[in-house]
């Protein structure tokens, strides 16, 4: 332990402590509770019973109340440590409320019913999972068919995208041929006109080649991104055009040369387009919220946030589902961050 | 155990597809032989063009016809050519300062509320990405988890991130206990005015403040480790070092940082649509939400009112990239002679 603190407290050059470093040890762990905080109580709260969600003061643990079967009660009844007028405390089950008279036998004997002030008794109750959180509103609401529309559209967005834009970026690169240099500009271009500027006449393109209210629809527009032509550009820029050539010698076809030379040496620009890709497509909102109006075809994005949106609203299934979604992002997180940030630092894009 | 199945599997995936790619290959020799390198450029750049040509270029070009047509046909043959009506709609004020004496009292609400937005969002975010990236850019053990810590929220969608705060800043959300735990007063942070305009800044900082961090601590870390170390042997004062080495060699990056921010600010739509759908009344109504509710949600929809807006808002946006352009290359120039 104390190698520990004093391995987290070492300074260079053996100084002593600074302000500065009061600072950053306090920005450090602020920011570790703030951007973590709220996802950890997210998750944490997904697993807690609506009863339980409007408890106030929270708890951070999500807590299942223990329930008996006792004889003579169709239900199963609710136990409370019940704390008795002459002092002592014992475990009832609760028959049935009335205002704040509480009616309750001994699980053990219930012969007779004894009432109870409701404030003079507290739920047993021990850590537990309400996974029906989870369960509920993926078997009976949809969220199973929105879960597989996400999964679809960002496969199959991503594997195009990855296809087209390398397919563009070797011609870009490797050919030198009439009006290279002006769809370059077009496609650089276009990085300044976003989703929110074209939203109406996309919307009615769309509706005119009869994809409007499908997957497909929410697919094609975004797979010509002009980033992802721009990085795979880039890389392939960098792998030389002796490669090539002597490929050609050996009587290589072009499409040989790009399948079998090109793309394994921009792996790793793929590799990096794919991670980017997968996770636009999977948090796309704005587009599928304007295509999409028949909710059976909804994402996951589009679905949670209908849901949410309700006059109704059920945390404690909405907390759940917003889990469900976050999970492929947290996944991304955790094993593919270092690629991430480094293409972020490399290129700048997002 | 999973090693083997995760080969056997990329196996079954790699077959087909590999099989795929040398069954296109005669014809596509053939082709090459019929047509040459220009022939083979073509090919390769066909599909992603074709999408780009439909999907952004011609949404792009006929936007300006939508702009300048009314009614509430989305097919253009249906709408009549109206000139620069829906301009002039959107510009008829009788004060710029005062939306309610504007004809459409949305949109100018929808500017000065995008205008405060940017102004607030990039002056915040730009101060918490220095210090972050600074703090980060320390001699401090295990920085990339720490540098991990702030990216986090960068992934997480804006439906997530929308919902999360929704959650912790409802009336009994976590907020408010904490608050009510230190005897401070709790408050309905998204139902009042002003407080609900404050968590959507500090909604959309938090969720992007990891990105402009990295692009800044790329920054510092490009700066010359000599250079601190003259300072210190000339027993420059930090803030003095800050101000003198730190600041000027950062400020490249610094102004990527601030164009792209705004670029983004004035889009905002997702998350704080997520988080008080523009309200309360018109609090947080951005321009991407009036494009979008004019356009498609609302009864009383009009494309070509939407399309003038997009136009006016993509007009912004282009300058503010233009700018960013310019001083990339002015970036490249100076650091091509150094």
């Amino acid at each position: 332990m104390s190698a520990v603190v004093s391995f987290l407290t070492r300074r260079r050059g053996g100084k002593g402590w600074h302000w500065t470093d009061v600072v950053t040890w306090v920005w450090l762990v602020g920011g570790l509770i703030v951007m973590f905080g709220p996802a950890i109580w997210l998750i944490a709260s997904s697993f807690k019973t609506p009863a339980q969600l409007a408890e106030f003061p929270p708890t951070i643990l999500p807590y299942v109340g223990q329930q008996a079967t006792v004889e003579g009660y169709d239900k199963p009844l609710t136990l409370y440590t019940v704390k008795m007028p002459d002092g002592t405390s014992r475990i009832l089950a609760e028959v049935r409320r009335v205002g704040i008279v509480s009616q309750m036998v001994d699980p053990d004997a219930p012969g007779e019913i004894v009432k109870i002030n409701i404030a003079d008794r507290t739920p047993v109750r021990e850590v537990g999972l309400a996974t029906e959180n989870y369960v509920v509103p993926l078997e009976q609401n949809n969220f199973l068919l929105y879960l597989r529309n996400s999964v679809f559209v960002t496969f199959m967005a991503t594997i195009i995208t990855l296809l087209t834009n390398s397919m563009a970026a070797f011609a870009l690169s490797k050919y030198r041929f009439p009006g290279r240099d002006a769809v370059m500009l077009l496609i650089v271009g276009t990085l300044m006109v976003p989703l929110s500027v074209v939203l109406v006449p996309l919307y009615s393109v769309v509706s005119a080649v009869g994809l409007y209210d499908s997957l497909w629809g929410i697919i094609l527009p975004t797979v010509a991104t002009p980033t992802g032509v721009f990085l795979l550009r880039q890389y392939m820029l960098t792998i030389p055009d002796e490669l090539l050539d002597a490929a050609r010698m050996d009587n290589a076809s072009e499409w040989q040369i790009y399948w079998r030379i090109v793309l394994p040496l921009a792996a790793p620009a793929l590799a990096v387009l794919a991670i980017f890709s997968v996770v636009w497509r999977w948090n796309d909102f704005l587009w599928p919220l304007v295509v999409l109006s028949r909710k059976e075809l909804y994402t996951l994005q589009v679905g949670l946030n209908t849901y949410a949106g309700e006059l109704n609203v059920q945390w404690h299934y909405i907390l759940a589902m917003t889990v469900v979604t976050m999970i492929p992002v947290v996944l991304v997180f955790v094993f593919l961050q270092r690629f991430i940030t480094s293409g972020i630092a490399g290129s700048g894009l997002k | 155990m999973v090693a083997p199945i995760g080969k056997a599997l990329g196996a079954a995936v790699a077959a087909p597809v590999s099989w795929l790619a040398s069954a296109v290959n005669p014809p596509l020799k053939a082709w090459q032989r019929a047509t040459g390198t220009d022939g083979m450029a073509a090919f390769f750049l066909a599909p992603n063009m074709a999408i780009f040509a439909v999907f952004v270029l011609t949404p792009f070009v006929i936007n300006f016809f939508y702009s300048a047509t009314s009614g509430n046909a989305f097919f253009l043959g249906d709408r009549t050519f109206v000139g620069t009506e829906q301009y002039e709609r959107l510009f008829d004020c009788a004060s710029y300062l005062d939306p309610s004496t504007c004809r459409e009292d949305l949109f100018w609400k929808a500017v000065q509320n995008t205008g405060l937005f940017v102004v607030l969002q990039v002056a915040l975010m730009t101060v918490v990405s220095i210090v972050t990236a600074l703090i980060l850019n320390r001699e401090i053990a295990a920085r990339s988890f720490w540098r991990a810590v702030f990216f986090f929220p960068v992934l997480l969608s804006p439906v997530v991130v929308g919902l999360i705060w929704r959650w912790i800043l409802q009336r009994q959300g976590l907020l408010n206990y904490m608050l009510y735990s230190v005897g401070l007063e709790p408050h309905d942070w998204l139902i009042e005015r002003g407080s609900a305009f404050t968590a959507a800044v500090t909604v959309s900082v938090w969720a992007h403040m990891g990105f402009y961090t990295l692009i800044l601590l790329a920054g510092l870390q490009a700066i010359p480790r000599d250079l601190y170390e003259a300072a210190e042997m000339d027993g420059t004062r930090p803030a003095r070092v800050f101000w003198r080495i730190t600041l000027p060699l950062l400020m490249p990056s610094l102004l990527v940082v601030v164009i792209l921010t705004l670029i983004r600010a004035v889009q905002i739509f997702d998350e704080v649509y997520v988080l008080t759908g523009g309200g309360p009344g018109t609090s947080t109504l951005y321009l991407t939400q009036y494009i979008y509710e004019v356009g498609f949600a609302s009864l009383l929809r009009n494309p070509g009112l939407a399309a003038a807006a997009s136009i006016l808002m993509g007009a912004v946006l282009v300058v503010l990239t233009l700018i960013q352009l310019q001083l990339g290359r002015r970036g490249e120039k100076k650091g091509a002679r150094e």
